[in-house]
């Protein structure tokens, strides 16, 4: 089992590879990737940088390129694709159908990883993608339970990536319009959700009020902690009660379950979180190589640290964590 | 050519009497196209696939087209034998929400629609789909008439034929979860729902703290707050090479927004007077690539 890890600037990718990642995953500085943000991820030089360093330490480096470009941007994901290509990365990550068949048909030797964003969320979806593109390996979007993965993984042509830590979508990924509907971004057209250009923060008295393009998200009395305006974590109005109605600040964090994906057979686990800071990626990285290290050696006591708990709940949204769609109850 | 109309499939649970009620009154109306099929929830029960097969029937009788709606977020080996069934129905189109849909009609050599949860973004991705038997694709509900009319060009100048059919009315489907959002606002797990979404026939508006109309909650999917409106469209659409234009089924009111969207269709653009629908804002944003929500016309 693979430890496969974010990195959205070089300091955070060294932080990564220095903790013990097997893989990091890294995107270029604009809207190809999913994870667009200002002044984050990777101009070529450093890309170029990033990757001897991680080689020269046995960590291979994937390149995501994940979002889905209409016909005004073909050309531009085509050619980020073969700069990317020539680059020597180990592996793309895709979702896009004609980016993968423009991949498979033009650069056949490098693997292919299917997106989370791709949503194959049944082992006849990963057919089609194996069959149509030849992808290696595809990454399980965050919707599906325990039972459901096991499926999946029982007649999977293809290696299996799932989500260990990190933010947590809870739609399915690659199908979600939600942002674009309350701003003109979303992950889909540019790798973007609740853009931060949309955020708007205004004090009214003692409160904090979170604004998404002008649309009310959240607001915080003086003494909440004001989280970031995404906006299917904020408090809204159904039928008169105010509530977290579609979910709350918190990040997945999958530990508990490590020996049975081990078990699966489930060929990676990815961190999320190419936004976050380098000590994020190197405090993650860290954690979870303890922890798959420990879950190798002896699947059947394994228990996590009660410190590898600890630091992952102080890195998470709103300090709290769930199994989110892992378990029924959540459901 | 006049552009055909189609009702696109049921997105709320509704009772199955209301259902079949639904289509009685459908059949009688200007649509070429009916999607059948429940896209939502496998835990929505009250039609079978036997249920949707006979209704299917009754409407071909009636000179539709009826094409068979796969559900769009497939989660279990339950939901595959579903679609199995859907896919060896033996008498009608499949219009394939997921990829799981699409690999079964494609290993089956059948031909297939696509739905607007499908996403073709770009011509590549219809060059791949046409090669294993895309009969007619639906624009995605967030790409807006700019990337239509991108795509169109492409199209004619790679010579492939692709009809197009684009999301013209009613709230749009923007999200599905494995979580059901009406349980949870009963406070009810989803394996205990008591199917409480059969209460809310237009789903649950979830407005802001100002109560502005953000979304609406249908069981596991998310749609749009205010209602898609591209009836002033059309002509443009028409210009476009648009093939069918998809009306989303609401409980009341259908009959008169099909009468419009037939006169409208036909060059008579009708007076903008209320309807009696669900209240709900307008809006018509992804169209002119802003944000969804956005309305562009003055009330």
């Amino acid at each position: 089992m693979e430890l496969v890890c974010p990195a959205g600037s070089l300091p955070a990718l060294k932080a990564a590879v220095d903790a013990g990642a097997d893989a990091v995953y890294i995107g270029f500085r604009d809207h190809t990737n999913a994870r667009q943000f200002a002044g984050l991820n990777f101009t070529e030089k450093r890309m170029r940088e990033g990757m001897e360093y991680a080689r020269q330490r046995g960590t291979r480096v994937f390149c995501a390129l994940n979002t889905y470009p209409q016909p005004a941007g073909w050309k531009h994901w085509t050619s980020t694709l073969d700069r990317a290509a020539d680059l020597g990365f180990d592996a793309l990550i895709l979702a896009d159908m004609g980016l993968l068949d423009h991949a498979a048909r033009h650069h056949p030797g490098i693997p292919r990883h299917l997106s989370v964003q791709g949503s194959a969320t049944s082992h006849e979806a990963l057919r089609f993608y194996h069959r149509e593109f030849g992808i290696s390996r595809a990454v399980l979007p965050r919707v599906l339970s325990m039972d459901q993965v096991r499926q999946v993984a029982g007649h999977s042509p293809v290696e299996l990536e799932v989500f260990a830590f990190g933010s947590l979508c809870i739609m399915a990924e690659g199908r979600c319009y939600l942002s674009s509907y309350l701003t003109d971004e979303s992950p889909n057209t540019c790798g973007a959700c609740s853009p931060a250009k949309a955020v708007r923060w205004e004090e009214k008295g003692d409160d904090l009020e979170a604004r998404l393009n002008g649309v009310l998200i959240d607001r915080f009395a003086g003494d909440e902690q004001a989280g970031y305006p995404t906006l299917c974590k904020g408090r809204f109005e159904v039928e008169g009660a105010v509530y977290h109605a579609i979910e709350e600040p918190t990040s997945l964090n999958t530990m508990d379950l490590l020996p049975e994906l081990h078990r699966l057979g489930v060929s990676a686990v990815k961190i999320e979180g190419r936004q976050r800071s380098p000590a994020y990626s190197g405090q993650v990285a860290g954690t979870w190589r303890a922890a798959i290290d420990r879950v190798k050696a002896d699947p059947e006591t394994f228990e996590p640290a009660p410190e590898w708990q600890r630091t992952l709940g102080d890195l998470s949204e709103g300090g709290q964590t769930t199994l989110g769609a892992w378990t029924r109850s959540w459901k | 050519m006049t552009m055909k109309l189609s009702l696109g499939p049921i997105l709320w649970y509704w009772p199955r009497q209301d259902v079949l009620n639904f289509y009685a009154e459908a059949a009688e109306w200007p649509v070429e196209t009916i999607y059948l099929g429940e896209v939502v929830c496998s835990r929505r029960r009250d039609m079978k696939v036997a249920d949707w097969m006979d209704l299917a029937r009754d409407l071909r009788d009636c000179g539709k087209e009826v094409v068979l709606s796969s559900q769009t977020l497939i989660e279990s080996e339950a939901d595959l034998r579903t679609l199995r069934r859907i896919r060896d129905n033996g008498e009608f189109l499949v219009e394939a929400n997921d990829q799981s849909a699409l690999n079964m009609v494609i290993e089956a050599g059948l031909p297939f629609v696509t739905g607007p949860s499908m996403n073709v973004y770009n011509p590549a991705t219809l060059r791949v789909l046409l090669r294993r038997g895309l009969q007619r694709w639906c624009l995605p509900v967030e790409l807006s008439r700019d990337t239509l009319a991108d795509m169109q060009t492409t199209l004619y100048e790679q010579s492939l034929h692709a009809p197009v059919e684009v999301f013209a009315w009613g709230f749009l489907p923007l999200a599905w979860s494995s979580r059901c959002f009406t349980a949870r606002y009963y406070g009810k797990p989803k394996d205990r729902c008591e199917f409480v979404c059969q209460q809310h026939p237009d789903g649950l508006a979830l407005r802001s703290r100002e109560h502005q109309d953000v979304f609406r909650l249908n069981g596991t999917s998310t749609l749009s707050g205010a209602r898609y409106d591209l009836m002033r469209e059309l002509p443009d659409m028409q210009r476009l090479g648009v093939d069918a234009v998809r009306l989303s089924p609401e409980h009341e009111g259908m009959a008169e927004v099909v009468a419009r969207f037939d006169r409208a269709r036909q060059g008579d653009m009708p007076e903008r007077h209320p309807l009696h629908l669900a209240e709900a804002p307008p809006c018509d944003g992804y169209w002119y690539g802003r944000p969804g929500m956005d309305w562009s016309q003055t009330p």
